[in-house]
């Protein structure tokens, strides 16, 4: 007997594997952790050494302390992060384990319960989870990670790079996320034969580039770096032609007939603005071509 | 020296932005040998202008010169404009020094016809030649190839550019000889039946051999202007079809007539169509990725797209007898074609009902705009759209207007525009 087809939309998802998770049975604890990624699968390990599920996480600089609990404060113990960070391949693919990390980069105030969230329902589900729109958890990260993309794919975008006199192209940014580690790969396969330099004003931090690897970076004085920073430092001497002419080159393109500032808006927030070029005032006043003419005698001659 | 080229950047800038072609997605240039940028995947927007179309490439003429007298044309020959034309080097430092700055994905060059065909495009193949190979520069190149070019030098500009277009601009012969007398069909289609060809065959020597340079390959486009000529819109998506199916082209750009030039043969328009336009795209996106064929959308006795509705809405207003469309159980091309339900969501249910019974709620929650999807779907007995009780025009009406309907701004003052004409 043949089997029969069955549609699409009823074929089960593959369900391999399964370690399982054993079940959190020990008193509920408050923990904290150093902020970082590493820190928090710290404490995800522990969940499940301890079996003693989180009330909450919290990074240890900003925890909230309570009246009647002891924070359970997790170090970083890095094998234990690489054996949770690695464990977490047999419940989910790559791909979902990224979104994870993404989520962790977001800064979304209730990132680390959501991660143990959907790391505890993966690990005690049969099937892969990763398409459970169903879930509301699942559903929180997939919105996550989508926004993360898209800032990540904003600054890909809106970083206006200013060429130094000593040859290095500096930018400022202030995204809404925490995105510097994902756009290092981009810039970084895109630059390849110029020293770059992208900073975060609002994390204090950056990335450099020095024509062989790209590394974080951060200034002694944090506070003290800002823009003003690198404009004191001398420009290029065709830097401001260049920077005029992206000018010009954005004034002209634009068909005013046209003319639709919602949508302008829509595709490049206000927030943005402050470090794109194109967005700052004008030295000289803006002339348009005037193309409509109609034919008159002194086009009868050019024939 | 820095006037000069600021005064013909903003000549040259001015005159190609008719152009509507924009993307610089669909790219396969790695950065390899520590060169400058890459054109891998998908495209990025850069900026965008005021009147929300998205910068992405360093799109210029190499000159406004044109020895045609196109009438739709800001450029043609008859129309008293500044002319101006860049060196191969103007370009060439332009190009490199915006997209160091990440201003830009790449270059888009056209150009007016000075001289002859070939001498133009010549030029052109100068330029991107030497971006690729003095200046190790892989960022994205859109060449758009010159009407009566020869075949050597197209092939020649497809070694270096990431896509090759041929514009048709009028969407029928009968109204390119009225408004472009100079230009023929045949001129256009036979370098993009060449260019089809040279991509197919690449393709084909890349599966033989393991080095083989690559040619074209983010594919060919083209642009058709919406509102110049008399044409109906299904005799432009029937041309679409054609060039999609034919011509293998990946995208084919629609470019609202905006009057630049005064002339008799051409209408008298004081807004340029972008509803019509913004339609067109929707159509264009239901023939390549929601599975409609183009007579299903529009036929003889429909030969318009309806303003005020989307093409798929329309649709499903002139077939109320396949709907309500069970989400919990149909297919993924039935569930596609639900009004409200766009290509994200439909994946997104089809997945999500593997783990629960889909209700109203989560459909929300996944991104179904209910507003339209409501009249033409079921989740199992939950929900009973009465769209068998109902008029196409009742449907459409409560849509349009009922509790919750927020018509575009844009559709209300356009739409209003044409009541006063009337």
């Amino acid at each position: 007997m043949k089997p029969v087809r069955r549609p699409f939309s009823a074929v089960a998802p593959a369900a391999p594997r399964r370690p399982g998770a054993p079940a959190l049975t020990a008193p509920p604890l408050d923990y904290t952790y150093d902020g970082t990624f590493e820190g928090l699968l710290t404490v995800l390990f522990t969940v499940y050494d301890w079996r003693a599920a989180p009330n909450s996480i919290q990074p240890e600089a900003t925890a909230q302390s309570s009246l009647f609990t002891q924070p359970a404060h997790r170090e970083t113990d890095e094998a234990q992060a690489a054996r949770m960070w690695d464990g977490l391949l047999k419940t989910m693919d790559s791909e979902a384990r990224a979104r994870l990390y993404h989520v962790f980069l977001s800064e979304d105030a209730d990132r680390e319960l959501l991660i143990f969230r959907y790391v505890d329902l993966a690990l005690r589900s049969p099937v892969d989870i990763s398409e459970n729109y169903a879930n509301a958890d699942v559903r929180r990260v997939q919105r996550l990670a989508q926004m993360m993309f898209r800032e990540k794919h904003r600054m890909e975008a809106f970083v206006r790079f200013e060429k130094t006199s000593d040859e290095l192209f500096h930018a400022t940014i202030e995204p809404d996320m925490d995105v510097l580690p994902l756009i290092a790969a981009h810039f970084t396969k895109r630059y390849a034969d110029q020293r770059w330099l992208i900073y975060d004003r609002r994390r204090h931090y950056g990335l450099y580039y020095d024509l062989t690897r790209t590394d974080i970076v951060q200034f002694e004085n944090q506070k003290g770096r800002n823009a003003a920073d690198i404009s004191a430092t001398v420009l290029d001497e065709r830097e401001p032609l260049f920077r005029h002419l992206w000018q010009t080159y954005f004034d002209h393109v634009n068909i005013p007939e046209r003319k639709n500032l919602k949508l302008h808006r829509r595709h490049m927030p206000l927030r943005y603005w402050k470090y794109l070029s194109e967005k700052q005032p004008r030295e000289q006043r803006f002339v348009p071509i005037n193309n409509k003419r109609p034919p008159g005698e002194a086009n009868l001659r050019l024939k | 020296m820095n006037e000069r080229i600021q005064e013909k950047l903003s000549i040259l800038a001015d005159a190609a932005k008719y152009d509507a072609s924009c993307s610089s997605s669909g790219g396969k240039r790695k950065n390899e040998s520590k060169g400058l940028g890459n054109a891998e995947g998908m495209g990025i927007c850069h900026s965008y202008t005021e009147d929300g179309r998205c910068v992405s490439l360093l799109k210029i003429l190499l000159t406004n010169h044109c020895i045609f007298d196109c009438a739709y044309c800001v450029s043609r020959r008859s129309n008293d404009v500044k002319r101006a034309a860049f060196t191969v080097d103007e370009v060439v430092d332009l190009t490199i020094n915006f997209y160091r700055r990440n201003y830009i994905e790449g270059l888009f060059l056209s150009s007016g016809i000075f001289s002859s065909p070939d001498y133009t495009m010549e030029r052109l193949v100068r330029i991107v030649k030497k971006l690729r190979t003095e200046h190790k520069f892989n960022g994205y190149i859109h060449v758009k190839t010159i009407p009566g070019a020869s075949e050597e030098l197209i092939q020649e500009a497809g070694l270096y550019a990431d896509r090759l277009s041929v514009n048709i601009e009028l969407p029928s012969e009968l109204a390119l000889t009225t408004l472009a007398p100079e230009k023929n069909y045949q001129e256009i289609l036979t370098p993009m039946a060449q260019i089809r060809d040279g991509i197919i065959q690449n393709k084909e020597e890349k599966a033989l051999f393991k080095k083989v340079p690559g040619f074209a390959t983010a594919g060919q486009s083209t642009q058709l202007i919406v509102g110049a000529s008399a044409e109906t819109d299904l005799q432009i998506i029937k041309l679409t079809d054609s060039l999609y199916q034919g011509y293998g082209l990946k995208r084919v750009y629609y470019s609202g007539y905006i009057p630049v030039t005064d002339d008799a043969r051409l209408p008298q328009v004081t807004q340029p169509p972008v509803i019509r336009e913004h339609r067109l795209y929707q159509t264009d996106w239901l023939m390549r990725f929601y599975g409609f064929q183009a007579d299903e959308i529009l036929d003889p006795a429909h030969p318009h797209l309806d303003l005020e509705i989307d093409p798929k809405l329309a649709w499903a207003l002139r077939n109320r007898h396949v709907f309500p469309v069970d989400v919990n159980v149909a297919d993924y091309e039935m569930i596609l074609r639900i009004p409200g339900v766009g290509a994200r969501s439909a994946k997104r249910i089809v997945a999500a009902r593997r783990f629960a019974r889909l209700n109203m709620e989560t459909l929300r929650q996944l991104g179904v705009v209910l507003k339209r999807a409501k009249y033409f779907l079921t989740c199992q007995g939950e929900h009973q759209p009465i769209i068998g009780e109902l008029s196409e025009q009742q449907v459409r009406r409560q849509i349009l207007f009922g509790a919750g309907s927020v018509r575009s701004a844009l559709v209300t003052q356009q739409l209003d525009l044409f009541a006063q004409a009337s």
